[in-house]
């Protein structure tokens, strides 16, 4: 199951990184959901893996897993839906300013050009 | 107690002037003249303790890990110089009621004034360094403010911009200084350091502090070759030149010097230095002051002059040296800032302050005359003046002292600079009163007598000094070189007349010289204007723009306004610095055993990595992306389920849904179609970055799952059930054991949902509200009402949803549920009713505000935590007991659970503050405008529904 999961977190970073590298504000937003599923997921890892293990004080005997990283992931989660949301907005906003969504900042001349139009 | 009211009072009544401004120029005056008083008042009280030899101190234990006190202290140096502070600081304010015109800002002024005198005070009563370096740095600020009040000009900014480079960057190195030697001596607290010296004089840090803590000295001080920034700095209204750069600020770096001076002077290393550059400094101060064409200019070079002065009898490291500094300190104040004001008169009176233009305003300014000979006869050292008793000790001092391997170069320098000093002097007087008058356009006049009252009484003090030294000054003098010392001070009687002498001749000498090089003063000026001399400010130009092209060009090369390229240094580095240490440490697999894969685990793996393939090859398919992005987070959901994090398995497929619903919302607002991206180099390098970086993290992953580790959550497994009252140790880490961290997160969610709402609000007013209106999505949608069933559905599932989210929010304390997770299925219920009835109808129904509902979580959370502090615990301290309630039997009910409903408010609020706003935004555009009908039934056939087909 490591093998699984640590490919998983591999994968989803690598897309992550590669779609925030891009250009374009949408294709940002989507690679910084990946980066944020790829972060939780190696968060949530360091408490190591257990099956049938919830964090729920019951029966001492049974075996359980390590809840704070449970409990770090949590907020993170709720917290990553709020850049999400705000990263979006920025981009709506960004798009109506500036009649496109490429994240770079333009050169000097592109912004006399611009300014001339 | 009343030694920190000396310092706070004049930061608290800083406030006072820039309220009082509509009041009018006296009344800012006049609350700032008290607080200044009330401060000078506070201090001479102190007096007679210091007097007697007694050092009151005050501590208040602040930052202890840092050594960081709010730590005060007044012994003689102290007081002498907070006098000066707090006297000559009342004098120009007085001065300055009368200087500043009627239309500047006098309000702004007194602040700014206010607020370096509460700074300089801080500094000279400090007995902790870092707290004495704060106070450094906002003398350096104030002065920055007061440099630049007169900001439309360009002399003020760039002077203003110098002098807070030059003491700024002073400022940094003395900070590297003071902590070296707080680490050497072990304390921060200026008397441990003092009784220190012999400690910090054998170090190896002793070079090092040595010379960084002279560096900020001497920037301050402006002692060469830092001189250059005091004479730009003259672009300040006069009474700051008089105040700031004559008597007080400069010469912290002199009280810094005098107050280092037990610990650090004595050695080689110091006496060279410091002996050197103050003489440095004296002679090349004294020459160019000769040829200044400006008053202030003038003033200027001779405060530089006289600074350096000061610093090398400190340099020459003996406690008659050093009682002569603080006599010069004394005599300086007076006659200086007296000058200065005179200046400021002239400049008043006349509309100019060029030499050039003026002369033979005697007849037409006797007082303002008779005053400027006063205090340019103590300037120049000339009996029977103050001037004069520091000036033959000086020389006196030097004629016995050794530097540079000869007996005669220490007397030879002194009595040239000497020789300029006594030449500048009477140029001043010569040039502005004596000789024709050049200037005709208006008639000079004497000013009222609340411009010339300060600067008469510094020239009566500076008299009286010399008439009466040992009554005035003799007791002050002593007691004053008794702190600077921090020991038995050096006996000694001030007199007037010492009889013949060494510096007598010395001083002859110099009259004699100096009254000739004003005779033939065009000559000389003519040698002097054919010597080549570098200009310091030119090289500080040169340097600054070296500095700041060198930045620029870095920034272009590593960042350049590109993200691509700023996020591609910066992942490279992380990698680099990453690769290093997999690469030195070991880093291979554990030796944790593995669980076992079923083919279920195997199948979801598979859907995962098809849908991460999905979204890297089709992600310019903004639908086919989401939809990816969709499954991607039920996988990780579904694996939070099997691997034992119930919680979050909950709560990832909540957010999942609220996320796709405002992903759907945002890409109605964004480019249907996403342009190719320019790939240099065909996007290699951004694939095998991406790579790297998930290879990296991946087997950062793996290498930390396969080993075993002891985990800290022992502690809170223990405690969980006992102290916090619930059996789910997630929920009670969440609103208990870590309650504080939960409440700064969701602070950060309800922020982020307020900038949302500004950013879209502010779309919807002013000039994007007009391109908003004529914006279409270019895509056709349905301009009737949204299918009936959906409609009913919703309204179904709206109290089935509730229910569910009051079970999740209950028994979230003892089973998988909570606040978030609550909150996050009450959000999903109330979009589903945007969704299927419209914006309009919703906004209708929903009778409360989601900016109240953020906030009121946020005072929900909070006040929990302050009653647990009413109850005297800790911040966010829980309790829980036992309650029997009818029907529903034993229930718990910790106070946690309250905590967990201010969660609860503001996630709701965060998330549909968001969503509806976003929403809200969809109906300002064309598309908005056109529909046909409202996207809801009527719900009744009375009044409300049919006003609604009415309208439309």
């Amino acid at each position: 199951m490591e093998w699984l999961v640590a490919a998983a977190i591999a994968t989803l970073t690598a897309s992550g990184v590669y779609l925030i590298l891009a250009q374009r504000t949408y294709t940002i937003v989507i690679g910084l959901g990946l980066l944020t599923y790829a972060t939780n997921l190696f968060l949530f890892a360091t408490g190591r893996l257990a099956v049938n293990a919830p964090p729920i004080v019951g029966d001492p005997q049974a075996p359980h897993t390590d809840p704070i990283p449970q409990a770090l992931v949590l907020t993170a989660i709720v917290i990553s839906f709020g850049m999400t949301a705000l990263t979006l907005v920025m981009a709506v906003r960004g798009y109506f300013e500036s009649g496109g969504d490429d994240v770079d900042l333009l050169g000097p001349e592109e912004e006399v050009a611009k300014e001339r139009r | 107690m009343s030694l920190l009211l000396i310092v706070l009072l004049p930061f608290l009544g800083a406030v006072l002037p820039a309220l009082m401004i509509r009041s009018g120029r006296d009344a800012c005056a006049i609350s700032a003249a008290s607080i200044n008083l009330l401060a000078l008042v506070l201090l001479l009280t102190h007096a007679p303790a210091v007097f007697r030899g007694e050092s009151p101190r005050v501590l208040w234990r602040w930052v202890e890990p840092l050594g960081l006190n709010l730590s005060l202290h007044i012994d003689g140096l102290g007081l002498l110089f907070a006098a000066l502070i707090l006297g000559i600081g009342l004098l120009v304010v007085i001065y300055s009621r009368f200087y500043l015109g009627r239309g500047e800002a006098v309000g702004n002024f007194y602040t700014y004034l206010l607020l370096f005198q509460g700074a300089m005070v801080g500094i000279v009563l400090s007995n902790n360094v870092l707290l004495l370096l704060v106070f450094w740095e906002l003398t350096s600020l104030a002065s920055f403010l007061l440099i630049g009040f007169w900001g439309h000009t360009s002399q003020g900014r760039q002077g203003a911009r110098m002098a807070l480079a030059v003491t700024g960057s002073g400022g940094l190195a003395l900070i590297a200084g003071m902590l070296l030697v707080g680490r050497v001596v072990g304390s921060y607290e200026l008397t441990e350091i003092l009784a220190s010296g012999d400690t910090l004089r054998q170090s190896p840090q002793y070079r090092w502090a040595l010379g960084l803590i002279l560096i900020g000295c001497f920037t301050k001080s402006a002692q060469f070759p830092f001189h250059f920034w005091l004479p730009h700095a003259m672009a300040a209204p006069t009474p700051v030149s008089a105040y700031l750069h004559s008597a007080t600020m400069v010469k912290a770096g002199v009280f810094l010097l005098a107050r280092m001076w037990p610990v650090m002077s004595g050695t080689q290393e110091w006496f060279d230095i410091v002996t050197s550059v103050g003489l440095i400094t004296m002679l090349i101060g004294a020459v160019i002051a000769l040829f200044q064409e400006d008053l202030k200019g003038l003033l200027a070079y001779s405060t530089v002059s006289h600074l350096g002065l000061m610093t090398m009898l400190l340099g020459i490291s003996t406690p008659m040296a050093a009682a002569g500094c603080v006599l010069h300190i004394i005599n300086h104040a007076a006659f200086k800032a007296s000058l200065f004001m005179n200046a400021g008169i002239i400049d008043h009176e006349t509309g100019t302050r060029d030499l050039g233009r003026l002369g033979g305003l005697l007849k037409w300014m006797p007082i303002t005359a008779g005053l400027a000979m006063i205090a340019a006869a103590s300037m120049a050292g000339l009996p029977p003046m103050g001037g004069f008793l520091s000036k033959e000790w000086m020389l006196e001092e030097a004629a016995h002292t050794k530097l540079w391997g000869a007996d005669w170069t220490l007397p030879l320098l002194v009595t040239v600079a000497a020789i300029f000093s006594f030449a500048y002097s009477l140029r001043y007087v010569r040039g502005v009163f004596f000789g024709p008058r050049r200037d005709d356009s208006t008639t000079p006049h004497d000013p009222k007598a609340g411009l010339w009252l300060a600067p008469a009484v510094l020239a009566a003090l500076a008299i009286a000094f010399g008439l009466f030294p040992e009554a005035m000054l003799g007791e002050v003098v002593r007691t004053t070189t008794r702190g600077l010392v921090g020991g038995a001070e050096p006996k000694f009687e001030l007199a007037l007349w010492h009889g013949p002498n060494m510096a007598l001749a010395m001083s002859l000498f110099a009259v004699v010289l100096g009254s000739l090089a004003i005779v033939a003063y065009r000559p000389v000026r003519r040698v002097w204007r054919q010597i080549p001399l570098p200009e310091g400010r030119a090289i500080f130009d040169w340097a600054l723009r070296l500095l700041s092209g060198t930045t620029r060009a870095i920034n272009e090369l590593l960042h350049g306004g590109s993200l691509r390229l700023y996020l591609t240094t910066m992942l490279t580095a992380v990698l680099a610095m990453g690769g290093w240490a997999f690469y030195r440490h070991e880093f291979g697999r554990g030796m944790r055993p593995l669980l076992e894969v079923g083919w279920v685990e195997g199948a979801v793996w598979g859907l995962l990595m098809i849908a991460c393939g999905l979204v890297v090859v089709f992600h310019r398919q903004r639908l086919v992306a989401v939809v990816a992005i969709g499954a991607i987070g039920l996988v990780v959901s579904l694996a939070f389920v099997r691997l034992s994090a119930p919680d979050l398995a909950i709560t990832q497929i909540a957010v999942e849904v609220v996320t796709l619903i405002l992903m759907l919302l945002a890409l109605y607002f964004l480019p249907k179609r996403l342009r190719a991206e320019q790939e240099p180099g065909g996007g290699l390098g951004r694939a095998l970055v991406s790579i790297a970086c998930g290879l990296t993290v991946g087997w950062l992953g793996f290498a930390t799952m396969t080993r075993d580790f002891e985990s800290i959550a022992g502690e809170y497994w223990r405690r969980s059930l006992p102290e916090g009252g619930g059996a789910n140790v997630v929920n009670v880490i969440i609103v208990d054991f870590r309650g504080f961290d939960t409440y700064g997160e969701i602070m950060v969610l309800g922020i982020a949902a307020l900038i949302i709402f500004g950013l879209i609000s502010g779309m919807m007013r002013g000039q994007l509200r007009g391109a908003l209106a004529r914006w279409t999505s270019g895509e056709s949608y349905s301009p009737s009402r949204h299918p009936l069933l959906m409609v009913v559905v919703t309204r179904l599932m709206l109290p089935l949803s509730l229910i569910v989210a009051a079970y999740l929010f209950v028994r979230g304390h003892q089973m998988p549920g909570g606040g978030f997770i609550a909150a996050l299925v009450v959000s999903i219920a109330l979009i589903m009713q945007y969704m299927a009835s419209g914006f309009g109808w919703a906004e209708d129904q929903i009778s409360f505000d989601y900016h109240a509902l953020i906030g009121g979580g946020a005072l929900v959370a909070g006040a929990t935590g302050i009653a647990a502090m009413a109850l005297g615990h800790p911040f966010l301290t829980s309790g829980f007991g036992h309650f029997h309630l009818p029907l529903l039997g034993d229930v718990e009910l910790a106070s946690a659970m309250a905590f967990d409903l201010g969660v609860f408010l503001t996630v709701v609020g965060g998330v549909m503050l968001a969503l509806a706003q976003l929403s809200n935004l969809g109906e300002c555009t064309r598309d908005g405008a056109t529909k046909s009908e409202p996207m809801d039934y009527p719900h009744t056939s009375g009044q409300g529904g049919t006003s609604r087909e009415g309208r439309d």
